[in-house]
């Protein structure tokens, strides 16, 4: 039998070789195919590989709580809020956290000044807490500990992104910048943590939260944001379910009544993420079954003309001693292996397509190409090959052998 | 003991309504290195013969027996197994194949024989010696000759050292000095102790051998070693 499959893989190397261009443009559809499929595949998961790593490094079980306020009521002037009792109640009273900080946003402008230097960033009111719960760590110096927030010290830790806007030097501790009209030291700047989709994880400023609220004033209508990190083995949705039923009986919220809140998860945004990224792989199957679908028929009317050609060919052969399976095993190999070299050409193809598409986008992660879909491809054009081969096949190694002899 | 035996063989095709009889009835034996010649007219029925002879055909009646085997009974795989062990075939169009060289022509047969491609070569290449085209193993049969290709021809039927060399017409397409020098190769082969069935309607050819059975009409019309018909098995 090996020897059988050695032999016939030889001359339908040759049969392939010897029609270069009919081989080709046989295969191109196959070509095109699995060519369409790599490209996009590698540029979806270098996408993935990488937002999948910058989630990690977001703290992937890390839970944010803020409020939300229905569109109808936020035209009533209603706006929901969390306060600092919502903090503190979750602080006492949810099971399963590790780590819980508040974060005050800057309310109106987010001016930064440094010697004549002007910045716009984003400036956080929040905890020491808040380095554990996002994963930022300072690179130099510290990041703000328990007692700045208790004697509402005026210090600030910067991103690398405001370092370098404000023209501070390399090692910024020690220096001075404007917020809001007060002067904050800087103590520590935090690792570079590059950008997400362009936006850069490095252009915000840090303060402890009770500086931040002395500075945002009028306290009862501070509305802030509450991030918290689970402890370890704790379940992601049981404390979000706590965590509702906390809020709405703090709230007063009637059954029945919406949310005032949001609870997010670095889960749901992940799954957000991957049920994107699952529909375009089920919608690019699909269009790829179709062209494999497509290619295959391609390949099977070209092995059809084939044995009609060869008819005398196959008589030759039968009349000098060739059996069924030597026929049949001849043109199967060569529909499956023009199929198999298809899917090669595609595959080669398709990764310099993806390598293209993937560098010529500015901040675009790279390509990447999983091992599964290199085998898919291959393993898919192959059967292609085998299951559109068959007919043609079965035709010829049917012929009679006078018939075929005769055959003109 | 012979080595085809033929009896009462019948080949009966249905042209529409009417029954075309190619064979109706025939008996021979055949001994191992004769050098038999069927002759006729065409539509005496000596191609449907041949191809019965060959087993690439199959009688509608009678008994057929090869080197001892019932034919009849053959399934098409042990058919082409008889036709690779037994049958050298020799056709008036070559019938080579296109895109393989004389060498890997001649290596063809052995291939459905599982023979390693080291000893296919020795052996292609010295039946290719044997019928003198031992510079040319390399062409492509479109770069030889009529004569050279049917040459090639022989060397693949010898190749497999075959009980009988089946020639159909071997010298129809060829000029009458290059037919000549392919009848001595038969005439030398037959020496060498081949058994060789040759099929032709020119005279020249039959006369080179040794029994001539002239058929007609789906029947043999003349034998001139009649006697052999009444051999015993």
């Amino acid at each position: 039998m090996f020897f059988v499959l050695m032999e016939s893989t030889r001359s339908a190397l040759s049969s392939i070789w010897a029609h270069g261009l009919r081989s080709f443009l046989t295969t191109l559809g196959i070509v095109i195919g699995v060519a369409s499929v790599i490209a996009v595949v590698s540029v979806t998961q270098g996408m993935s590989a990488f937002i999948g790593e910058t989630f990690a490094s977001l703290g992937s079980n890390s839970i944010t709580i803020g409020s939300y306020t229905p569109y109808q009521d936020r035209l009533k002037g209603n706006f929901a809020r969390l306060t600092s009792d919502d903090l503190n109640m979750l602080e006492a009273r949810a099971d399963g956290i590790a780590y819980i900080t508040p974060i005050l946003f800057a309310p109106r402008s987010s001016q930064i000044k440094y010697g004549s230097q002007t910045a716009f960033s984003q400036i956080l009111g929040t905890t020491y807490a808040f380095q554990d719960i996002t994963a930022n760590y300072p690179q130099v110096g510290r990041f703000l500990a328990p007692s700045d927030n208790d004697t509402r010290r005026r210090i600030a830790v910067i991103g690398a992104k405001v370092r370098e806007n404000l023209n501070l030097p390399e090692n910024p501790l020690n220096e001075y910048v404007e917020l809001g009209g007060e002067w904050f030291k800087v103590v520590g700047l935090l690792e570079e943590k590059g950008e997400i989709m362009g936006n850069s994880q490095d252009d915000m400023v840090l303060v402890p939260y009770s500086t931040m609220q002395s500075i945002v004033g009028n306290q009862t209508r501070t509305d802030i944001q509450i991030q918290m990190g689970l402890s370890e083995g704790a379940d992601v949705d049981t404390v979000v379910q706590q965590v509702t039923t906390l809020l709405r009986s703090a709230h007063n919220l009637e059954p029945g009544d919406e949310d005032d809140f949001r609870v997010q998860t670095a889960e749901q945004l992940m799954e957000t993420f991957d049920e994107i990224i699952g529909m375009v792989t089920v919608v690019i199957g699909g269009i790829v079954g179709i062209s494999l679908l497509v290619g295959g028929i391609g390949i099977m009317n070209i092995m059809l003309v084939s044995v009609t050609e060869r008819t005398r060919e196959i008589g030759i052969c039968k009349a000098i001693g060739a059996k069924r399976h030597h026929i049949l095993a001849q043109f199967l190999i060569e529909a499956a292996l023009l199929s198999l070299l298809g899917g090669i050409i595609g595959l080669a193809l398709g990764f310099g397509l993806g390598t293209l598409i993937s560098s010529n986008i500015p901040d675009f992660p790279p390509a990447v190409i999983p091992m599964w879909a290199v085998a898919l491809s291959l393993g898919f054009s192959g059967f292609v090959g085998v299951l559109f081969g068959i007919l043609p096949a079965a035709k010829a190694a049917n012929l009679d052998p006078i018939d075929a002899l005769r055959y003109e | 003991m012979s080595l085809i035996r033929l009896h009462n063989i019948k080949k009966y095709y249905e042209m529409g309504s009417q029954v075309v009889k190619a064979l109706d009835g025939i008996d021979v034996s055949i001994s191992p290195n004769e050098y038999v010649a069927f002759i006729g007219s065409s539509g005496s029925g000596k191609s449907t013969m041949l191809n019965i002879l060959g087993c690439l055909d199959s009688p509608t009646e009678g008994s057929y027996h090869l080197n001892g085997t019932n034919v009849e009974s053959l399934s098409q795989n042990e058919l082409s197994e008889v036709r690779n062990r037994e049958i050298g075939f020799i056709f008036q169009s070559f019938n080579l194949l296109p895109r393989a060289n004389a060498l890997q022509n001649v290596m063809q047969p052995l291939v459905y024989r599982a023979i390693g491609r080291t000893e296919r070569k020795r052996l292609a290449s010295e039946a290719l010696h044997r019928v003198g085209l031992g510079s040319r193993m390399d062409h492509l049969p479109n770069q030889l000759s009529g004569g050279q290709r049917q040459r090639v021809a022989i060397a693949r039927a010898l190749v497999t050292e075959p009980s009988i060399l089946l020639a159909d017409e071997p010298t129809g397409n060829l000029d009458s000095r290059t037919s000549i020098e392919i009848m001595q190769l038969f005439d030398e082969l037959h020496s060498e102790g081949h058994t060789l069935i040759i099929v032709t309607h020119e005279d020249e050819i039959a006369e080179h051998c040794h029994r001539v059975i002239e058929m007609k009409d789906g029947r043999i019309h003349k034998d001139d070693h009649a006697e052999q018909l009444v051999e015993p098995a």
